[in-house]
């Protein structure tokens, strides 16, 4: 009856549909997932957005072996120096990764999620993958396990699976029609032969589609990464995100192709591009139409440790690994507890939020007045807060602030402009890597910004704002949107236009 | 009659499970095939395994010393490129 109340009600309740502007938000990406799957998700950093922020996850580089070739690919892997998947410095035994795992999550409490990856596929070499995973999921029940494949083995490897507490896979899946197919793939291996161009690609296809309908059939959580290749398999991906979704995938992570021509991949040699950031972004979105977007993916390596966009591998070799004594039962004691403590912190901020969205929203009803969207890129070290000084920063979250709320776009690498002490000798390149990674962002927001940085961001169109330190990442943002609003900065055209006429 | 494994080999392990005589073994700096045991999987399969999965061109040499994947026939980089 009383229509006003049912609308406020409505705005309020978790919406079945998603529109493109609101899919990437953080509390909106998780509430759009039932029940039972946000359970399983809310602390693994590479499934929920929020996640990240808290919980860390490492990879352990067991699986040397790989059954296809990816144009993206150089199985030459061995250098410490780069950031990508497929890339590790060392090679581990099963023995050796159970111990490295178990030296990591006693040392860095808030790593909830190991993760078999690489360097090849993790199901080409499925004994000494399943052997890591049954060791460590006796010896520690409380770190969840996943994989991530090319899928070309998954069929026959489902049954083995599902005996180890694997309740999450992620499939690469770069197409679905095999003459793109051909263009990203040169060969696979298959029933002890290597076959060659549109053949491979739809065998390939074929099983992917297959593992994916056979995980979601036993109630394991799919993801589905695609690297996004400009004039490839770019316009063909919101017809795969469709596919995946209709299957049952619950998440999929378009990534930017790396192609540097130092990696040695075909792409890289052949001078096939990468997308931009407002490409990938403006793929993102329409695949938000259909499904639940991934944009915080880091692209991490297959041996990986600490949180995303961290790597803190260097502090776990295996002769480090080999001098410390790890007793894991009272590790594991001192795990439940922070994990104990980060959830109270997650829970309470949850409930922060619900209160304060009711109180948005009713007030956003008043002053529904045009105002454009605006990008804002934020230094952060974790927790959610604006908590990283701008010079000490390698990576920017970037997020949208509109009328409609805030939502997270994704994240850009940098350089550190200044890694403090008297380091700072080639700082000015850094700034200008910088200046070029924030383009189209407005607002940098950091706990501290030198004094030497702020001219040319403010030149550059990028206001620097250091006010906001140790606060809430989205409060922040709506804080510096409304300040914007009420200076009058935006306005959009047509109101521009109004006032001059 | 036997293949060989050479030092631009990177220990991927891919080869290793797939031979039907078992003569693949872990070595240092490379993996190496035992030319004792090794039949290039004449009887066993159409293919040699270790080849046929060998993702890296010019790793795999037959018993004169020819790569059996000669640059350019797996990546489909063109040669000028590798050179580079």
């Amino acid at each position: 009856m009383p229509i006003p109340v049912i609308t406020i009600a409505a705005a309020d309740a978790p919406k079945s549909g998603c529109a493109a502007g609101s899919c990437g938000s953080t509390d909106k990406q998780m509430s759009h997932l039932p029940e039972h799957i946000r359970q399983k998700v809310f602390n693994h950093p590479c499934y929920s957005e929020e996640a990240h922020h808290y919980f860390a996850r490492m990879h352990v580089a067991v699986a040397p072996a790989c059954n296809i070739q990816c144009n993206y690919c150089n199985r030459k892997y061995d250098c410490a120096n780069e950031s990508r998947p497929g890339v590790v410095s060392e090679l581990h035994h099963p023995l050796q990764a159970v111990k490295k795992v178990l030296a990591v999550a006693a040392n860095i409490p808030q790593m909830t999620v190991l993760g078999i990856a690489g360097p090849g596929d993790p199901l080409a070499n499925p004994s000494r993958t399943f052997e890591t995973f049954r060791m460590l999921s006796e010896q520690a029940p409380d770190i969840k396990l996943c994989v991530s494949t090319n899928g070309l083995s998954l069929p026959e490897n489902i049954e083995e699976l599902t005996k180890y507490n694997i309740d999450h896979v992620t499939i690469t899946i770069n197409c679905v029609d095999p003459d793109v197919g051909a263009q990203i793939y040169p060969w696979i291996f298959w029933k002890n032969k290597r076959i060659k161009g549109r053949e491979a690609a739809a065998i390939l296809i074929e099983q992917q589609q297959k593992g994916l309908e056979m995980l979601v059939a036993k109630g394991i959580l799919v993801k589905v990464n695609s690297v996004m290749i400009p004039g490839v398999n770019d316009k063909h991906l919101e017809e795969v995100s469709k596919i995946v979704k209709a299957k049952g995938a619950f998440l999929h992570n378009v990534m930017p192709l790396i192609s540097e021509a130092e990696h040695g991949t075909y792409y890289g040699l052949t001078g096939q591009r990468g997308p931009t950031h407002e490409e990938l972004q403006t793929l993102q979105d329409a695949c938000a139409g259909d499904m639940n977007m991934m944009r915080h993916c880091r692209q991490c390596r297959a041996d990986a440790v600490g949180m995303l966009g961290e790597d803190r591998g260097a502090e776990f070799t295996m002769d480090k690994i080999e001098a410390m004594d790890i007793n894991y039962p009272e590790a594991m004691k001192m795990r439940a507890g922070v994990h104990a403590a980060i959830n109270a912190e997650l829970e309470a901020k949850r409930l922060a939020k619900e209160n304060k969205v009711q109180v948005v929203s009713i007030q956003g009803l008043k002053k529904k007045k045009s105002a454009r969207p605006v990008l804002m890129a934020v230094a952060t070290k974790g927790s959610g807060l604006i908590n990283e000084h701008f010079g000490h920063a390698s990576e920017f979250l970037i997020y949208e602030a509109s009328s409609e709320g805030v939502r997270f776009i994704g994240h850009r690498k940098t350089k550190p402009y200044c890694e403090g002490g008297d380091t700072c000798g080639d700082g000015e390149s850094a700034l200008d890597t910088t200046l070029r990674v924030l383009a189209g962002c407005e607002v940098v927001l950091c706990s501290k910004v030198g004094y030497e940085p702020w001219g040319p961001l403010q030149a550059a169109g990028i206001q620097p704002n250091g006010e906001h330190a140790m606060e809430t990442i989205e409060d922040a943002i709506l804080k510096v949107y409304e300040e914007m609003r009420e200076a009058g900065k935006l306005d959009t055209k047509a109101d521009e236009q109004q006032k001059v006429a | 009659m036997a293949l060989e494994i050479i030092e631009s080999c990177t220990n991927c392990w891919a080869c290793m499970s797939l031979c039907p005589s078992k003569a693949i073994y872990e070595a240092k700096p490379h993996f190496l095939i035992d030319p004792n045991k090794c039949n290039e999987c004449s009887g066993d399969f159409e293919d040699s395994q270790c080849a046929s999965i060998c993702p890296i061109e010019g790793a795999i040499l037959n018993e004169d010393g020819v790569p059996l994947n000669p640059p350019g026939s797996l990546t489909c980089i063109p040669v000028h490129r590798l050179a580079a």
